[in-house]
């Protein structure tokens, strides 16, 4: 059985004195997508947080690619293969749409994911390239945002709630597109509210409850009680 | 009527200057959210570099700019990092009261080293030189230099921001310094680096600044207020607007020493005050304080 | 049903110090029986540099308003103390009250201006703001201009008829300000706008949302800090018996000591300034008189503090020893708590 791309040993996390995750572990093989569910408050941000560097943990509680990074900063992780999308988009308003795209790939990592290829991927963007970033509608925020980390060219991606805000009709659009990123050779951690999409889209699946690990499967054979109990931790 | 011509375009031709202590002000502002207290005293700082280096070259002040910028941005990516940096966050103590301490260090540290006598730097016949532009009106050679070189720095520092890579990661990082680190900016350096620039444009005022006037280790803190009150005139975040506030400074300060000589200085403070009173976010302001 | 409650402000260490601090002002009420004259002239710079301190701390580490203009209200004290005397003829004392109303009403528009800056900009707008009093007060020939004047023999003998007796009576002045100054702080604290200033300064947008009027409070302390500030610079430019613009506006002698003290000492905490000026006096005695090398260490030492115990001295003293010297706890009693033992 081939290493995983990702591994995730006992992690805790904490903000100040409130321990937000407790000796969290899980893996992601390439050419995965997974899904990490749970309610609000149960850890999955941190969780992405964590994995992306954006908070410090141990050394060896993340392995990417065999190495330990658990402890790199942010940019450095970006460097390794690892890209976020950040709940609610959070796009620069200063810079335009491709503006926005463009510093995505200001690393120069090598791979398949040019602006072109974005724009092939989204063509709902390619003619607004030159709009201010704040002017765009929310589902396009969305593309834009998932674009910039796209042109860093990760080996994983880390999507932390992609629905939020957003129309049914608009959210099935944006994972329609899901699968042809993980064709081009990126794997998925998703992190969604929407449990429903989340089970469509992942092979494995994950539920967080208060910052442990309530239930972990094939998304296929979890059963929607099973799922309901460890969410809410009845 | 010529006359008052001569007097606003000498204000004009000044007010260059002051946009350029403005610009590296503003700069840093515009990325890190940080006022240098020492802005002033690094110009001065520069002065006195450029000092030593025409003293031990041999060279005319305006070529040891080539010098003194690199020297100056080397300082600025080092202080940057390793020390103004951890003063960043949300409370805004530090990061005064740190600079505000630098500017206490340099200002003695110069008097030290230098002692208070008044120094100028020689540029030679350049200083006297000049042409006419119409009937009476007479413009010196090096002032009118000093403005196209500001007007060269402005221009350069929109181009930066604005048509290249470095520029993007200033803009974001500004906007937003956690996200920018998600996408692969390291802020640490990136905010070293716009130190570092703006120190260069310092770099470059204080050299004209010492050919221009006499200078000493204390004349910083009055540089720093003449940029500062060019970038609340011209409005925050538009590097046009600080040539804008850079210029009516300058006009208001040329036409208050006409008036009285004494006056100069005070002048100036007050066309400040006025325009704070009136319009507080300034003339063409982009982003709020 | 509503209980009913006291809030209580003394902790047992705060009983201590208020005892000890007590006791120091009575014995320093005494220094001119024992101490000679040079000693009392120490022990005034001394008083007034720990009122600039507290009221700077007070603007700063309190309301959030960091100046490094208050050398304007300095010389603006000392020339309104000039001016009355000479010009109008008030007594000195008087003009020394005089001084700090009239700081106080020009602090209003003042504020009214520099109110539209916010954070650093704020900093330096204060800083221009005391360069326009400077150029101004350059300009009033019937003051001495640029060069100054000093208080002529007349006005000084009409404090009192020997010079051992004026020493004596500035002393106890500026004894009795420092004490003023430290006891409206203290009062000022404990009340209703203390809790909205704590408010402020650990959080201004939540104490907004809470239903504090920020902008008047910000407006009241700098007012109030105005009018103490001119008061004390009114009395340090009586005892210097001379006053220039040079003098009266430095930003060394009034903003860059007092900030170092004030830092050196612990911002936000009344303890600090009084901690910082003593630390500022022991090094300025202890070490020969080193001139700009002097200002230079001390500007080391503040970036220091800064950035490694950011707390000053006596937030490492609190840290360690929670110690509060001054009563300016806040506790809850209710009726029906049992009483202490």
């Amino acid at each position: 059985m081939p290493e995983p791309l990702l591994e995730v040993r006992a992690l805790d996390a904490h903000y100040g004195d409130f321990q937000a995750l407790f000796g969290l572990s899980l893996a992601v093989s390439a050419g995965e997508i997974v899904a990490v569910v749970g309610a609000n408050g149960a850890g999955k941000s941190t969780l992405l947080k964590c994995i992306a560097g954006a908070i410090k943990s141990r050394r060896d509680a993340i392995a990417f690619c065999g190495e330990p990074i658990g402890d790199l900063a942010a940019h450095e992780v970006v460097g390794r293969g690892i890209a976020l999308v950040p709940e609610g988009r959070r796009l620069f308003p200063s810079l335009s749409l491709e503006e926005n795209l463009l510093i995505g790939g200001q690393l120069g990592r090598p791979g398949p994911w040019t602006l072109e290829r974005i724009y092939e991927l989204f063509p709902a963007l390619a003619e607004r390239r030159h709009v201010p970033s704040s002017a765009l509608s929310g589902g396009q925020q969305q593309m834009v945002a998932i674009g910039r980390a796209l042109m860093s060219n990760p080996r994983l991606l880390l999507c932390d709630e992609l629905s939020l805000g957003l129309a049914p009709i608009v959210v099935r659009d944006l994972y329609a597109r899901l699968p042809s990123i993980v064709r081009e050779g990126t794997s998925l951690i998703i992190v969604e509210q929407d449990i429903v999409q989340a089970l469509k889209a992942a092979q494995e699946a994950l539920c967080l409850q208060e910052g442990r690990v309530a239930l972990a499967g094939q998304s296929a054979t979890l059963s929607h009680d099973a799922i309901a109990a460890a969410y809410f931790g009845t | 009527m010529t006359g008052w011509g001569n007097i606003v375009i000498q204000g004009v031709l000044i007010g260059g200057l002051y946009a350029m202590f403005a610009a590296g002000l503003a700069l840093i502002f515009g990325v890190m959210r940080l006022v240098n207290i020492a802005h002033g005293d690094l110009i001065v700082l520069a002065a006195y570099l450029a000092l030593i280096a025409t003293d031990a070259l041999a060279i005319n002040p305006l070529a040891a700019i080539a010098f003194v910028a690199p020297a100056m941005a080397a300082l600025g990516y080092g202080l940057q990092r390793g020390l103004l940096n951890r003063t960043l966050g949300d409370d805004l103590l530090p990061p005064l009261l740190v600079t505000f301490g630098l500017s206490v260090i340099l200002q003695n540290g110069l008097l030290e080293l230098f002692t208070a006598d008044s120094r100028r730097l020689n540029a030679g016949a350049i200083e006297i030189a000049s042409f006419q532009l119409a009937e009476g009106v007479w413009i010196g050679v090096l002032p009118l230099i000093q403005f196209v070189a500001a007007i060269a720095v402005i221009g350069g520092l929109q181009i930066l921001f604005y048509r290249t890579a470095l520029g993007r990661a200033f803009r974001a990082a500004s906007d937003d310094p956690s996200v920018a680190q998600l996408v692969g900016i390291d802020n640490r350096h990136v905010f070293a680096l716009a130190m570092a620039i703006s120190l260069a444009v310092v770099a470059v005022a204080g050299v004209l600044i010492a050919i221009r006037t006499n200078f000493d280790p204390a004349i910083g803190p009055a540089r720093l207020i003449f940029g500062f009150e060019a970038v609340i005139i011209g409005g925050l975040g538009s590097m046009w607007g600080t040539l804008a506030g850079g210029i009516i400074l300058g006009v208001s300060q040329a036409i208050g020493a006409q008036i009285n000589p004494g006056w100069q200085i005070l002048a100036g403070h007050l066309a400040f005050l006025f325009i704070l009173a009136v319009w507080p976010q300034g003339l063409f302001p982009k982003i709020q304080g | 049903m509503t209980a009913s409650f006291q809030v209580e402000h003394a902790t047992r260490a705060s009983r201590i110090g208020t005892a000890v601090l007590l006791a120091a002002l009575l014995i320093l009420a005494f220094a001119p029986a024992f101490a000679g004259r040079d000693d009392l002239r120490l022990f005034s710079e001394i008083f007034a540099y720990i009122a600039l301190a507290s009221l700077w701390n007070l603007l700063a580490g309190y309301a959030g308003l960091v100046s490094v203009g208050q050398q304007a209200f300095v010389g603006l004290g000392g020339y309104i103390l000039f001016a009355s005397t000479i010009l109008a003829g008030l007594h000195p004392f008087a003009a020394v009250a005089l001084a700090g109303i009239v700081a106080g009403a020009v602090a209003l528009p003042v504020a009214g201006l520099l109110f539209r800056l916010r954070g650093h900009y704020f900093a330096i707008g204060t800083w221009v703001m005391a360069e326009v009093f400077r150029l101004v007060a350059a300009q009033i020939s019937a003051l001495g201009g640029g060069s100054g004047i000093s208080l002529p023999a007349a006005i000084v003998t009409s404090m009192a008829a020997s010079r051992q007796r004026r020493e004596f009576e500035m002393y106890w002045v500026a004894l009795a300000l420092m004490a003023a100054v430290l006891g409206a702080i203290v009062l000022l604290l404990r009340s209703r706008y203390g809790l909205a200033l704590t408010a402020i300064r650990d959080n201004e947008l939540a104490a907004r949302s809470s239903g504090v009027d920020v902008w008047r409070t910000k407006l009241v302390v700098y007012i109030l800090t105005a009018f103490g500030t001119a008061t004390i610079g009114a009395l340090i430019f009586l005892q210097k018996l001379r006053i220039s613009p040079e003098t009266a506006f430095s930003v060394n002698d009034w903003t860059a000591f007092v900030i170092f003290i004030t830092v050196i000492g612990g911002i936000g905490r009344v303890e600090g300034p009084i901690v910082g000026t003593l630390v500022f006096f022991l090094l300025r005695q202890t070490l020969a008189d080193l001139g700009s090398l002097y200002l230079l260490m001390l500007g080391a030492v503040a970036i220091a503090i800064m950035l490694f115990a950011p707390r000053g001295i006596w937030g490492l003293v609190v840290a360690r020893f929670g110690w509060q010297v001054l009563p300016l706890a806040r506790r809850l009693r209710f009726a029906a708590d049992p009483q202490p033992g």
